[in-house]
């Protein structure tokens, strides 16, 4: 087909001279061992809304052979601050000004990357070759209509001279080098046809093949999984060292840093607060800013002593049956439960894979015979992996989907039923009764739609108010979730992502619900607001006596504000019991391996627990 | 991928009976048949039909019996025997007819289209890489100019500068001492002489919307983080260009490229007959206006099932170019 046509190759790309051009005393550099030093680097974006200083004065300097992360929350700066160094900004973002000095070989040549031309040969003999580049989202990060073999081989085509046979087999054991298995047979996949742990695996090998000097990470690991994201950072400190190449990491987890920095810089509103050794930004730190972001981490143990380890943690393998639910409490509850979920399951049925096999329905098991209690004014969570069915379980709460089996005995002293059975039309009492925060606090708002029609929409579809008693029950809501009457008649572009969330959750609670189901409803916010948006739902839990099947990913969250935590994998319930209970004392293997993957938000603690990997065991 | 192609033959098979009957009804619909027309003609103009040819074409027409009998008459003869039936009006098998334009009529459309999209692709692409440059909006205002002037009225101020200024022959594809000239190069160059003024016309008119489409689809492309991730390893931006964006981009234009192919046949209608040129377009038109039920029908049959060809076409060419179609992804 079209990806076995033969292509003109390409030539390497060598610019010694435009290098030659740019370069720099090896004197200037602000530290011998350097091998980036970023000297008042400006970087603008010019709007029609506004010039955006995103990079305003940055200095800082990255020490060979070390990991520098740069901390800070979205908007801080630290993406342009990355992309700035290689000339890859966004458009219409453009680097106006500062050095940004490069020395690839330690005894080698300094040059300005920042005097380069952005489209010239100069820059483009950097990128690739001695700077790599990992992105965050490796889905949109990677070309969906080329193989990954395709994508990969092009680094070498440009920066070495190996003949096409050769390339391919230097991609091939450059796969197998990132833990990709018989990567012989994926180096011709697509990126949909790959997990996200492996695509992210596959970006990184694309990264690495030239063996650059220097390895900028992008947030790497958002977009994962607390257990790919543990792989994945066990992975790059292994190739770091392997490859003894500098790395500097962006993020915006500090349980992150903690596990993986030698050197921290804080940047906020693109400009850097604090710069420093991860031991003295975690133990000492001495910007207010850092503070907070410290103190935003979940349960950090005090009287630790000791240096950083580059301890990769050790390996240790458990398995159980995946279908045995481990109940921390046996005891029955002592009054009847708000929600009492019983033998739940859900299948979908699929058409499955390709177009040239449509007839192959597969069935689906997304939720497996789920048991679990919600007890009235508390707050479980619903903890695992992205596609371990957590969604599908609060969406067949909601009775957004019709369950396959098994009940969902919904009392709450006034009302009882089994909502699972209902129709469309018998659930609309109890629509307002049970209701849904979500995630993306962008995507979940009508952008058409002035906050007072977003928010009064349930009440006025319910007819429960109209009117001037309608205006004056939202403004009221308003101020209830932190947000002032008068922002009522504004549109949802005008608000921040916090400022939605509270939006979103003001169109929940408006109907005055009894079960709010918030599914990863702080995923999407950075720390700081997080932490807001934590604190409002626990002040409106106990004004409001309010019920929450709090569904995340994010386990710090969850030991933090729920009462009882489920853990599901694939489908299936495997441990559930009181929060300090399951987070202390894990029984089942799965809940050891997630509790394991978790950053320990303690650089002295770096390498201490072993690294638990779970197999399923054939269920007996 | 074979499995795929079967499934959609599968499909293309009914369609195309359907299409068939569809327009085997709709030369139907005016009153009448077409024999008693041409048999009230000729008596007007004095003569007459011998009985017995006139019963063998009853027969052979079905004229008379239920629409079925006729459609499978009509039907089977075209599948089975390639004969479309007669032209009433000009007296010729309807086959004939379209085979002598055929050629002209594809030549136009060909040169049509590759100008179209010679012109419009790179416009697209640059005005969405310069996007808010004056090439950019240069471009636009240009594209927008063409598509809103009557191509007729193009046609005519064209072919006028044709007449005025290069002392061609208005109308028609050939210069009149050519018409009916054997092939030569000399006939070959009278024949390019003409055509360019209907090809730019019908060329002009298309790049706008093409070109408006690879700019927002470009736009979108253009910002995707795959884009840095290709710049980020050193590749040169022409290339990032053409390998990335530009391939997504063209996924729409390949899942509709299949409609192409009716549009080289049915040559224009409008600007074709402004300019009276010897194509498929004015022959449709004239027979519609005649009742000529089965050129009219041969005519529609054709351009349908070339339609319908087209898109099972644009379907197969889709799912080789775009793997998220060939594994059920997208």
């Amino acid at each position: 087909m079209l990806r076995s046509r033969r292509r003109r190759r390409m030539a390497p790309v060598r610019a010694p001279r435009e290098l030659a051009a740019v370069a720099v005393p090896a004197e200037e550099l602000s530290e011998p061992d350097a091998i980036l030093d970023v000297q008042n680097l400006r970087t603008t974006f010019r709007t029609d809304a506004g010039v955006v200083h995103a990079v305003d004065d940055v200095s800082l300097t990255v020490r060979r052979g070390r990991t520098t992360c740069i901390v800070g929350e979205s908007g801080s700066g630290k993406s342009a601050t990355a992309r700035s160094i290689i000339q890859v900004v966004d458009n219409p973002g453009l680097v106006e000004g500062g050095r940004i000095l490069f020395r690839a070989d330690p005894d080698g040549p300094v040059h300005d990357l920042a005097a380069l031309s952005a489209t010239g040969d100069g820059i483009r003999s950097v990128r690739g070759g001695q700077i790599g580049l990992v992105f965050q989202e490796p889905m949109s990060a990677l070309s969906p209509v080329h193989t990954i073999g395709n994508q990969i081989a092009e680094v070498l085509q440009l920066h070495t001279d190996l003949d096409p046979k050769a390339i391919r087999e230097r991609v091939i054991a450059e796969l197998e080098a990132v833990g990709i298995p018989r990567a012989a047979e994926r180096v011709d996949s697509y990126t949909f046809q790959l997990s996200g742990g492996m695509r992210q695996r596959a970006m990184i090998a694309m990264a690495l093949i030239a063996r650059p000097a220097l390895l900028i990470a992008d947030e790497p690991t958002t977009a994962l999984d607390v257990t790919t994201q543990a792989q994945i950072l066990d992975l790059l400190a292994e190739l770091k060292r392997e490859l003894s190449m500098t790395m500097v990491f962006i993020t915006h987890d500090l349980g992150v840093v903690a596990e993986i920095a030698d050197d921290v810089v804080v940047m906020r509103h693109g400009k850097v607060l604090e710069t420093g050794p991860v031991d003295q930004i975690f133990h000492d730190p001495q910007h207010l800013y850092t503070r907070e972001l410290l103190a935003s981490l979940p349960q950090r143990e005090e009287a630790v002593t000791g240096a950083p380890s580059d301890e990769v943690p050790e390996r240790v393998e458990v398995s159980d049956a995946v279908d045995t639910t481990v109940r921390h409490d046996d005891a029955a509850p002592s009054e009847t439960p708000l929600l009492s979920i019983e033998g739940l399951r859900m299948e979908f049925e699929s058409t499955s894979g390709t177009m040239f096999s449509r007839r192959t329905t597969s069935r689906i098991v997304a939720v497996n015979d789920v048991s679990l209690q919600i007890a009235r004014g508390t707050t479980l969570g619903l903890v695992g992996e992205s596609g371990c069915g957590k969604t599908t379980l609060g969406r067949c709460v909601m009775r957004a989907y019709r369950p396959t089996a098994g009940a969902l005995h919904y009392d709450d002293g006034e009302n009882a039923t089994d909502l699972a059975t209902l129709t469309t039309a018998q659930l609309r009492p109890y629509r307002r009764l049970v209701r849904m925060v979500f995630q993306d606090p962008y995507g979940s708002l009508n952008p058409r739609m002035t906050v007072r029609e977003v928010i009064g929409e349930p009440l006025r579809v319910a007819g429960i108010a109209q009117g001037s008693e309608l205006d004056d029950r939202v403004e009221s809501m308003l101020e209830r979730v932190g947000l002032r009457r008068d922002m009522a008649s504004r549109y949802p572009h005008a608000f921040s992502g916090g400022e939605r969330q509270r939006i979103g959750i003001a169109r929940a609670l408006i109907t005055e619900p009894r079960l709010v189901v918030a599914d990863e409803a702080v995923s999407a916010l950075d720390v700081s607001v997080r932490t807001q948006i934590l604190e409002l739902l626990a002040e409106l839990q106990d004004e409001l006596g309010l019920t929450y099947l709090f569904i995340s990913h994010d386990l710090s969250v969850v030991r933090k504000i729920c009462d009882r935590v489920a853990v599901m994998y694939y489908g299936n319930l495997v441990e559930e019991g009181p929060a300090a209970a399951v987070f202390d004392d894990p029984q089942h293997g799965y809940t050891q391996a997630l509790l394991s993957a978790v950053p320990v938000s303690d650089p002295r603690l770096r390498g201490t627990r072993p690294r638990v990997v779970y197999r399923p065991e054939e269920a007996a | 991928m074979l499995r795929f192609t079967i499934h959609r033959i599968l499909h293309v098979i009914p369609t195309l009976i359907a299409i068939s009957i569809i327009s085997f009804f709709i030369i139907q619909l005016p009153p009448g048949d077409f024999l008693t027309t041409q048999i009230a003609s000729l008596e007007a103009q004095g003569e007459s039909l011998d009985p017995a040819q006139l019963e063998a074409l009853r027969v052979r027409y079905g004229i008379g019996e239920p629409f079925w009998v006729q459609y499978w008459k009509w039907i089977s003869n075209i599948v089975l025997h390639g004969d479309f039936g007669l032209s009433f009006q000009y007296q010729r098998p309807v086959g004939g007819l379209i085979s002598e334009r055929l050629g002209l009529t594809v030549l136009l459309g060909l040169t049509t289209l590759v100008l179209t999209w010679a012109i419009a692709l790179p416009a697209g692409v640059i005005s969405a890489i310069r996007q808010h440059s004056a090439a950019d909006y240069t471009i636009s205002v240009l594209g927008f100019v063409a598509l809103a002037v009557p191509n007729f009225l193009a046609a005519l101020a064209l072919a006028y500068i044709g007449f005025r200024f290069f002392g061609q022959s208005v109308g028609g594809l050939f210069s009149p001492e050519y018409v009916n000239a054997p092939w030569s190069l000399d006939r070959v160059l009278d024949l390019f002489g003409h055509l360019w003024i209907p090809v730019v016309v019908i060329a002009l008119a298309g790049t706008a919307g093409i070109i408006r489409t690879t700019r927002a689809n470009m736009l979108d492309e253009l910002h995707k983080p795959y884009v840095t991730t290709a710049r980020a390893k050193g590749l040169p931006e022409g290339r990032i260009i053409r390998k990335y964006p530009l391939r997504i981009a063209l996924n729409p234009f390949v899942s509709t490229a299949g409609w192409n192919i009716p549009q080289i046949f049915d040559g224009e209608v409008i600007v074709a007959t402004v300019l009276a040129l010897g194509t498929t377009g004015p022959l449709l038109l004239g027979a519609l206006r005649s009742q000529d039920m089965y050129l009219a029908g041969g005519i529609i049959l054709i351009v349908a099932v070339l339609t319908v060809v087209g898109t099972f076409i644009s379907d197969l060419l889709l799912a080789a170019v775009d793997p998220r179609v060939r594994f059920g992804k997208a």
